[in-house]
């Protein structure tokens, strides 16, 4: 049992009633203060990218649908490839700090913290095969793991790697512009055909990675595509 | 042997991914290679910051050698080091470094009480030996290490100053550049670009020593009362692992804690005290004033009538003050009390995103009256200022932090003298310490002739 909070490692007081002696309990992996600190998305969100409404002015928004979406719904070469994406948290500073140190510095335990949020989530969608994002031969190799795998093994589930990926420049240095319009960096390694999808990924920025991914799988011959993200920028 | 990698590499601890691709020569003999985790008495151990706290491992299933990876959490915002990561040193000799006739070209003068310690701190390095540095707050201990640091680099020794916190190397790097023009001195701190050069003179964050092993002749670690470096144990690891075997270690504090202190009672520990400021006024001694449950007033809207008629006195007498409270959210309760005093008076704590910003308008004089936690308890200097504890009693306090909380008061020359008052609901030990912490210094530097008056 871990006793120390994963994060900033301050030892965690176990909370104690009836119900930690009756019922099987989940592990506190987060003190207070840092739970507190992760910002789950609450009130309306985006239908299709699970953005949260609130945030966002009413010019932006057409039927509980973000602008963003709409635009790629009308889009003749990208309507109806993602059913709609959902996602847990917002992507908050502290968020991006974890994220940093999950991804970037590698600390794979931390996939743990969302391990519980993942589970609940995922049980509520109907799918055959749970895809991670696919890292490229290159980078994988650098971080030593795929984050999106280790999210989905964390949550207790069998990752299925239908997706490769061409090594091309880091996303997070590019604009909105040059993601949407680069060229299809996934191919399909094993069959797909007929089944519905759930892709895993760390986070929905501009949603034009999980939407490469999902055309590309549909175009193989997928049955629906759905997204989950830990976070939601 | 490639002599730039020779610069690279001697004296450093390093990941393989820390080395630019075109220095790294695999056939290089002069290249060893570590394990940077490693099991001993089945316990893992980090060998870049030697943390042994099995909490702070984990294990990955690692894609670059298809096996379950133990690595270290402790020091992952380094860079990972993992089973499979070895950490790469150099065991050739070291560059050579032409000797400087004059290193130092400063024309100051040192007090007298600066001059003793001064003369202690060459000692120490002449003879490879650990010295304390004990230096009441505002005596000037960097000019101290001027002398020392000149003979050390006069006979092509390596030295390194550690210090806690960022702000403090980058204050520091200039300074030294200045009286030692001829030297290559590097700032060392998360993101700085100095990492590439050999330089004789290292001005470092305690925490980049990890990247450092055999080698530095002098090490002088700054403020070592200060956390992290006395809760981190790893941290003290460090400073051991980046000194040479035979070196000179120079501890500066205004502080010592109580291990220390007995040791230096004893005759156990090597050190030297600077007792007087360099200005030769006293410290102000700080002077206990009873104000009853100060706690209860607050949590009630209220400030209690002592502590509100002292800090009256001092608006209306236009002098700048601090004032110390034990914790934040005290601070944010009696924020709008003090304020109701005057419009303009500010608090700020260690997580204020404006911290910065309101610092600045305490200097700028636009602030009467700051309220602080104790994280301006050390660094800072105002010039003409008063000071206060409110809750001096409270566990946070310590004799350490009172200490240095008095020490804010009459630093510069122009104003040696102010008050500094610790307003309680009953004595702690620690408040009696510190008093009698001032007055013993001050007694010293009397007996000493190092004041006037």
């Amino acid at each position: 049992m871990v006793e120390y909070c994963l994060l900033c490692n301050i030892y965690i007081v176990p909370r104690i009633s009836w119900s930690f002696f009756f019922f099987q309990h989940e592990e506190e992996l987060l003190c207070d203060d840092c739970r507190k600190k992760l910002t789950k998305i609450s009130g309306k969100t985006c239908e299709k990218c699970g953005r949260p409404l609130v945030k966002l002015a009413t010019e932006y928004i057409q039927n509980n649908i973000c602008l963003d979406c709409i635009r790629w719904e009308q889009d003749e070469q990208w309507s109806g490839i993602l059913e709609k994406n959902i996602s847990i948290y917002e992507y908050n500073d502290f968020f991006k700090d974890v994220l940093s140190q999950f991804k970037f510095r590698g600390d794979y335990i931390l996939a743990e913290i969302f391990a519980q949020e993942i589970r609940k989530t995922t049980k509520l969608i109907k799918y055959d095969l749970i895809v991670p994002i696919p890292l490229s031969q290159e980078r994988l190799l650098e971080r030593g793991f795929n984050q999106a795998e280790a999210l989905i093994l964390a949550a207790g589930s069998q990752p299925y790697h239908a997706l490769t990926r061409v090594h091309s420049e880091k996303q997070s240095k590019k604009s909105r512009k040059e993601r949407i319009h680069i060229e299809n960096v996934f191919q399909v390694a094993e069959p797909v055909h007929g089944k519905a999808i759930l892709l895993i990924d760390d986070i929905y920025t501009t949603g034009s990675t999980i939407r490469h991914a999902a055309k590309t799988l549909k175009m193989a011959g997928a049955k629906s595509v759905v997204s989950f993200t830990v976070a939601r920028g | 042997m490639s002599s730039e990698l020779q610069a690279f590499l001697s004296g450093r601890k390093l990941l393989e991914s820390e080395i630019p691709s075109n220095l790294l020569d695999a056939t290089s003999q002069h290249i060893t290679y570590q394990d940077g985790i490693t099991k001993e008495n089945n316990l893992w151990k980090c060998s870049r910051c030697g943390n042994t706290n099995q909490n702070l491992f984990a294990t990955l299933p690692c894609t670059r050698c298809k096996q379950n990876c133990t690595y270290c959490r402790n020091c992952i915002m380094m860079g990972r080091v993992s089973t499979c990561t070895p950490l790469l040193g150099w065991n050739g000799p070291d560059p050579e470094v032409p000797p400087t006739e004059h290193p130092l070209q400063w024309e100051g003068r040192l007090s007298d009480g600066q001059q003793h310690a001064s003369a202690a701190v060459v000692k120490a390095i002449q003879t490879k030996s650990d010295i304390l540095v004990w230096a009441v707050c505002g005596a000037g201990k960097t000019e101290v290490l001027f002398a020392g640091i000149n003979e050390a680099l006069q006979t092509g020794q390596r030295v390194c100053i550690a210090t806690p916190r960022t702000d403090v190397v980058l204050e520091l790097a200039p300074r030294f550049r200045k009286v030692f023009p001829h030297t290559t001195i590097s700032a060392i701190y998360g993101g700085s670009q100095d990492r590439h050069q050999y330089a004789q003179l290292v001005i470092s964050t305690t925490h980049q020593l990890f990247r450092f092993e055999n080698a530095f002749d002098v090490v002088i670690v700054d403020e070592v009362d200060a956390f992290p470096y006395t809760f981190d144990k790893t941290l003290q690891w460090a400073v051991e692992k980046a000194a040479r075997q035979i070196s000179a270690k120079i501890h500066l504090t205004a502080t010592p804690n109580s291990k220390w202190q007995n040791e230096c009672m004893i005759g156990k520990r090597n050190y030297v005290t600077i007792p007087a400021r360099f200005h030769r006024h006293p410290l102000p001694v700080p002077e206990f004033n009873w104000c009853g449950n100060w706690r209860k007033h607050i949590e009630k809207d209220k400030l209690p009538r002592v502590i509100e008629n002292w800090v009256s006195v001092r608006l209306k007498a236009e002098k700048q003050t601090l004032v110390f409270l034990p914790n934040i959210k005290l601070m944010e309760k009696a924020a709008p009390l003090f304020q109701k005093l005057h419009p303009k008076i500010e608090s700020v704590h260690a997580e204020d995103p404006k911290r910065k910003e309101k610092v600045e308008r305490m200097r700028a004089k636009e602030t009467p009256i700051l309220l602080t936690t104790t994280i301006l308890e050390r660094g800072v200097t105002f010039p003409n200022i008063d000071v206060a504890v409110v809750g001096a009693e409270d566990r946070i306090f310590t004799e350490a932090a009172l200490v240095q909380i008095s020490g804010r008061v009459g630093r510069s020359a122009e104003y040696p003298t102010g008050i500094i008052a610790f307003f309680h609901f009953g004595h702690s030990k620690e408040m009696i310490k510190a008093q009698n912490h001032i007055i013993h210094m001050n007694r010293e530097a009397k007996k000493r002739g190092l004041i006037d008056g």
